[in-house]
């Protein structure tokens, strides 16, 4: 006899003004069993999940949840239902304890007060039975992340939650944090849990999951076992196709170098040493590819090239000067241009026309200014330039970036840097939240200038793009530059040890 | 399309008006008054000559002080600190002026100046506190505020009291004549007939007018203005593009205070030629209710500080006829700050749905529209 | 970590914080006497007490508001709005009437700022400084069609207003029972005059002789507001709003409702310390009779870190020196010999730290004021009320980093953003 139904969605389609986030999604979860959700970034699966939690209400379509049709207009609905949601930005408050953020909106009450004494029982009960190491009177800003991530999900089980939905959980976690989380789940799955997973590393869903779903697009593609599949044939569906993976040419490089970093040191904003004695040094037409595990340094190395972070030891030497000392206009004036990881926040004035996003970082050269006075004229024909040559689709340059779609808007910050003709460009996660076919004019356009003598920092969480893109390439852990391979003999997994400080004696480094 | 731009624009400020009047009259009929009647009577008598002078009068320190307010504003820094800044640069310049004799258009230049300075002296040190210590200048600037007015209270009863003043009333000395700044009455009256009651058309107005039109040309034509402005869109993304932020605080501040400066100088130069006590207080924060209403926007500004200012001068025909209270004005002035705010807010946001779908529509490519949704949807 | 010894390691620790001002006041007076006998005394004490209220109760407000999430620098004008209502409800039906009535009428105010803030994501310092402009807009136009029409009033102030009543504690301050006056104990230990035993005393009998019942409701506040934020569901949820409200969301917790509720909360405290002014501080409604306590409140909110009892402490230093020179200057001009002793003292604290600049300044400053104590009889009566705004600029100098504002505090929240 079939498992009987914990979750099924039937044609459920979601809208928003301009775009089809879900349309007819079909999903059927078993009870008891590991759901992996697979799709490419912008494929609809957080839009999906965010639905069945109660955050969005579909605009059709219809949810079953343990055999009954419901709709949930709020989480607390879905909550009641029993389904928990283990968001991929932890949605806890750091200023609070750990006990207070899992108890928040289900206080268990004595004399109409918290009764704190039966919610740390409750809590210290759930840790230990689900295998779960936690401390209720922490406060959460000093727990690490596999510690917050435990958090989320005993907050979800103190709930009372038979459904728990993942969002890409692995996403922040180091390997032996995610070994730790497989067996945190499979613990789950032992005691009855039913998990949806949602994820796009195909290796660790095939590792975990039972079933699993595809989504390209908005739509479902298929239901498979996991069984039944190979990553590549799930890399296929996902994609509709060949794995687009960026094919290495070869050409010259030079011996000019362009940056060379000798001994930089800096601090965090935690204050402990964020880079420590890092050597670097990129040369003309040559992409450096810098690989490693979030949050260990690469944010701090961009903030250091660029002038952001002061240098605590070391120095910069840019094109045979030493910039150490240069504020972040004088070096980006003298040719280093930037794209950085989050566009939002770095690389646009989303509430400005695209013509003076466009000039943004080049404000005090031509095209764009004249003496201290802003060219006008200048500045929107040059962004008229960009916009048709990098293929930007918008209305107008009068246009705000704010109503842009995700891959136009990066189109826009890559294309107004390679405009301006920088000498090293810093591309971080250039293709993030990005749609396939603007990755792929991405990457075309990072090669293109590449083989022009532009020198590339190229920093990414997507080893496909970093090995397929990269002339050389190094990896950071703990702040420091721990290996530096030859693309062309590196496979994932070699790059992985390295990025994870596993097995480094066993996978000798390629140089 | 720039058509319906310019609707959308004016939209907003023209419906919190309306509602400002629709709440005015409400409390007028609560106390037993007719609007009609008492609106009537304040269109008639503000549309009189000597109403309009009064009228230009009373906007020109309002629109300086919306200016200042402005110029912080426009990169989200709160200069609450415009009504301390003023008061004690008009205390300050009004002595500096009294101490010199220079030839005329020296000596009000150098007054200006003095004046400049002082108020720029004062915002600075909340700029100044913002870059080094990190200390938010709402508060500094409310706290600098308390401190501004102790110093103007001890100075004028102390160093800068004028010596020969026999009388209680606290003053400091008057400043030349050649420190006075002429009145435009010689001018308005060659394009209409005589001023009566011996009102005068205060000539600072071209001052204020300079100065919205300097800091329009800042902003939108100048590489300093242009980082200013992206300071306040996206300071993030400003900093990475070159802007030194601390620096672009303290020039804000200091802009904004030097402006500052300026408005307590048509009562002093034009009207009263010294400090004393009933210099008038509070337009710093009548110029916040200015800068919001017109959206710290030059033209914007000027809308606001002439109705402010037209409100105050046509109110108290009410009293004289007895046809409602003046004080209603107050109540219409405090509800339209409140409902232009929130008529923004509302504007702002319904532009940005609407744009958002034009561009999607505009640019809508049948092959990959599915996965790509506008991201500014989901905020920052 | 067994947590009583904390608990009693506390209160000792704060036992001897509080003898250790009095004999530092006690001191200082022994040294300035003849000049003042005011520093400390049951009168300054008790003065101290009624001037913290009003600004304890708009930093309450402020704290309400801004755990939720919400910056509230409207509280001026709410505070306004309490004065005004505070009056006219006593006037109409009784002073205690008054107190809830101005309550109310702050509350009505921060329900148009929460309206703003959290219905229509308008930025909050922009709302609360329309707050401000409206708040005296519609009190003065109330007083013109109320006052101004009744015998002792006018368009700028209400006919005087009763206070609702004082008491005595029993057996400390010589309060009644049944009738039966109890012995003044404190009292007649003040009298006796015995060096620092007398002068603390003095302070306890000032603070609990012709008490206000207002003031007792008022500081019954801090508990109640601590009690109601860390240990009742609602409270927590509130905190969650200011922290992190897509959290709250998440867990179905109705952020906005949360918020509205906290910032007309913050309203009704801001009104509350408005009615305590006309009602029980000068009894009386005059126009701008608040000069800027809500902004003083607001001030206490950073000194006291986002904390009830740190607004406390806060409210009552700046009620003190409210207080001292009301009744005594010269006792502000012999604080400036206790400030220098002070200054000094934290000089040669930096010292020892090796941070020579730093203890040069301070020096510097401390050599400064004793000069001044020195070669003056006074100091300039502007002074004294601007102490509260230098002390908030001096603890925001030197003490950013150490505080810690609600993570999500001014930001602002709409449903299903990110």
């Amino acid at each position: 006899m079939p498992p009987a139904t914990a979750v099924e969605l039937t044609g459920i389609t979601k809208r928003f003004p301009g775009v089809i986030a879900n349309d007819d999604v079909h999903i059927r979860v078993a009870e008891g069993e590991i759901h992996a959700v697979v799709g490419e970034n912008g494929a609809g699966k957080s839009t999906l999940m965010k639905i069945l939690y109660g955050m969005l209400v579909p605009d059709e379509g219809q949810m079953t949840v343990g055999g009954e049709v419901v709709s949930f207009s709020s989480p607390g609905e879905a909550i009641d239902r029993g389904i928990g949601m283990v968001h991929q930005h932890f949605m806890l408050a750091d200023n609070l304890t750990v006990m207070e953020n899992v108890i928040l909106g289900a206080e268990p009450l004595r004399r109409g007060a918290i009764d704190l004494d039966a919610a740390r029982a409750s809590l210290e009960k759930l840790g230990a039975s689900y295998g779960l190491d936690i401390h209720p009177d922490d406060m959460v800003e000093t727990l690490e992340v596999g510690e917050r991530q435990r958090v989320e999900i005993i907050k979800v089980l103190y709930r009372g939650a038979r459904i728990l939905i993942l969002d890409e959980p692995t996403a922040v976690l180091v390997p032996q944090e995610v070994e730790e989380l497989f067996r945190n789940l499979r613990e789950l799955k032992a005691q009855g849990h039913t998990i949806i997973f949602i994820d796009h590393k195909l290796t660790e869903v095939l590792a975990i999951a039972d079933t699993i779903t595809v989504l390209r697009a908005g739509r479902t593609v298929t239901t498979v076992d996991a069984g039944d599949v190979t990553a590549q044939e799930l890399a296929e569906l996902m994609i509709g196709g060949d794995l687009p993976s960026p094919s290495t040419t070869t050409h010259q490089i030079d011996d000019h170098v362009t940056l060379s970093l000798a001994g930089v040191t800096v601090t965090g904003d935690d204050q402990r040493e964020a880079l420590s004695d890092v050597d670097l040094a990129i040369h003309r037409g040559e992409i450096l590819g810098v690989a490693g595990v979030e949050g260990n340094g690469q944010g701090e190395l961009i903030e250091a090239i660029l002038g952001l972070r002061q240098l605590a030891g070391g120095s910069l030497t840019f094109n045979g000067e030493d910039i150490s000392e240069w504020p972040v206009r004088r070096r980006r004036e003298s040719g280093i241009g930037y794209v950085p990881e989050d566009r939002h926040r770095r690389g646009l004035l989303l509430d400005a026309p695209l013509w003076e996003n466009a000039m943004l970082g080049h404000q005090t050269v031509e095209p764009f200014a004249k003496g201290s006075l802003i060219d006008r004229a200048g500045a929107r024909n040059a962004t008229e330039a960009i916009v048709s040559r990098f293929d930007i689709r918008t209305p107008g340059i009068d246009t705000t970036a704010r109503s842009l779609s995700g891959g136009n808007q990066q189109k826009l910050v890559i294309g107004r840097e390679i405009a301006a003709n920088p000498l090293l460009l810093i591309a971080a996660h250039p293709t993030r939240g990005i749609d396939v076919g603007a990755q792929a004019a991405v990457w075309e356009e990072l090669r293109r200038v590449r083989t022009k003598g532009l020198s590339v920092l190229l920093i990414s969480a997507d080893l496909h793009e970093l090995i397929g893109l990269a002339d050389r390439l190094v990896v950071m852990l703990g702040g420091k530059v721990v290996a530096e391979l030859d693309p062309a003999d590196t496979t994932p997994r070699l790059l992985g040890s390295h990025m994870t400080g596993a097995d480094v004696e066993n996978g000798e480094p390629a140089q | 399309m720039t058509g319906r731009r310019i609707l959308m624009a004016l939209a907003a400020p023209v419906s919190a008006f309306a509602f400002s009047v629709l709440i005015s009259s409400a409390v007028l009929i609560a106390v037993g008054t007719n609007p009609i009647d008492a609106w009537a009577e304040m269109l008639s008598f503000g549309m009189r000559l000597e109403t309009l002078v009064e009228t230009s009068n009373r906007a020109t320190p309002l629109y300086l002080a919306g200016i200042a307010v402005a110029i912080g504003f426009r990169m989200n820094l709160f200069n609450i600190g415009v009504e301390g800044q003023y008061t004690i640069a008009a205390l300050l310049a009004a002595s500096a002026g009294a101490a010199v004799s220079l030839p005329a258009p020296l000596h009000i230049l150098f007054i200006i100046i003095v004046a400049m300075i002082v108020g720029s002296l004062f915002s600075g040190v909340a700029g100044y506190l913002k870059v080094t210590r990190g200390v938010h200048e709402v508060i500094s600037t409310i706290m600098l505020n308390a401190i501004a007015w102790a110093m103007v209270g001890y100075l004028m009863r102390t160093w800068l009291a004028d010596p020969n003043d026999t009388t209680l009333n606290l003053k400091t000395r008057e400043i030349a004549e050649s420190g006075r700044f002429p009145n435009l009455n010689g001018i308005l009256q060659t394009f209409t007939r005589d001023i009566k009651g011996g009102r005068e058309l205060g000539g600072f107005i071209i001052i204020a007018v300079i100065a919205g039109i300097v800091f329009h040309l800042y902003l939108t034509r100048t590489r300093s203005g242009y980082d200013l402005r992206i300071t306040g869109l996206n300071p993030f993304a400003a900093e990475a593009s070159g802007v030194d932020p601390k620096a672009t605080v303290v020039r804000a501040m200091l802009l904004s205070g030097a402006v500052a400066g300026l408005i307590g100088l048509p009562e002093i130069l034009g009207d009263d030629f010294k400090y004393d006590l009933s210099f008038t207080k509070g337009l710093g924060f009548a110029g916040i209710a200015v800068a919001l209403i017109g959206r710290n926007h030059p033209a914007g500004i000027a809308v606001g500080a002439l109705l402010f200012g037209w409100l105050d001068s046509a109110a108290p025909i009410l009293d004289v006829r007895g046809d409602a209270p003046r004080e209603i004005v107050s109540i219409l002035q405090g509800v339209v700050v409140l409902s232009a705010v929130v008529a923004y807010e509302v504007a702002s946001r319904a532009r940005q749905t609407q744009e958002a779908r034009d561009t999607a529509i505009a640019t809508a490519a049948p092959t990959d529209t599915g996965s790509d949704k506008p991201e500014g949807e989901a905020g920052a | 970590m067994n947590p009583v010894p904390l608990k009693e390691s506390r209160a000792l620790r704060w036992m001897v914080a509080i003898l250790g001002l009095v004999l530092v006041l006690s001191l200082t007076q022994e040294l300035a006497r003849p000049e003042t006998t005011d520093l400390i005394s049951a009168g300054t004490a008790a003065s101290t007490l009624r001037r913290a209220v009003p600004i304890l109760l708009a930093g309450l407000g402020g704290i309400w508001a801004e755990r939720a999430g919400v910056v509230n620098i409207g509280l001026e004008g709410m505070m306004i709005l309490g004065t005004w209502f505070g009056a006219w409800g006593a006037l109409e039906f009784g002073p205690w009437w008054g107190i809830a009535i101005g309550i109310a009428g702050g509350a009505a105010g921060g329900l148009l700022h929460a309206v703003a803030t959290v219905g229509f994501g308008v930025d909050h310092i922009i709302s609360g400084v329309a707050i401000n402009i409206l708040a005296p807009g519609i009190t003065r136009f109330l007083s013109r069609e109320i006052f101004a029409k009744q015998s002792g009033g006018g368009i700028t102030q209400s006919p005087r207003v009763e206070s609702v009543g004082h008491f005595d504690v029993p057996f400390v301050s010589g309060g009644e029972i049944f009738g039966w006056a109890t012995p003044d104990i404190f009292g007649w230990i003040d009298d006796r005059g015995w060096f620092v035993v007398s002068d603390l005393f003095a302070v306890a009998s000032g603070i609990t002789s012709n008490v206000s019942w207002a003031t007792l409701l008022a500081i019954a506040l801090v508990p109640g507001t601590v009690y109601v934020l860390w240990r009742t569901p609602f409270g927590l949820r509130v905190r969650s709003c200011g922290e992190h409200p897509v959290a709250a969301d998440s867990l179905g917790v109705n952020v906005y409702r949360m918020k509205y509720a906290a910032v007309v909360i913050s309203g009704g405290m801001a009104g509350f310390g408005g009615a305590f002014i006309a009602i029980e501080q000068t009894g009386i409604y005059r126009e701008a009779q608040t000069q800027g306590r809500g902004f003083i409140g607001l001030a206490t909110v950073i000194f006291g870190n986002w904390q009830p009892l740190g607004a406390f402490l806060g409210s009552i230093l700046f009620g003190f020196a409210d207080a001292l020179q009301l009744r005594d200057r010269t006792a502000v001009h012999a604080l400036l010999l206790l400030t220098g002793v002070a200054v000094g003292l934290i000089a040669l604290r930096s010292l020892k730290r090796s941070q020579p600049v730093g203890a040069g300044v301070l020096l510097l400053i401390s050599a400064l004021m004793l000069w001044w104590y020195l070669v003056t009889d006074s100091v300039m009566s502007e002074l004294p009320p601007v102490t509260p705004h230098i002390a908030t600029l001096i603890v925001l100098v030197f003490a950013t980093s150490r505080l810690r504002m609600p993570a999500a505090d001014g930001m602002r929240y709409r449903k299903g953003q990110e």
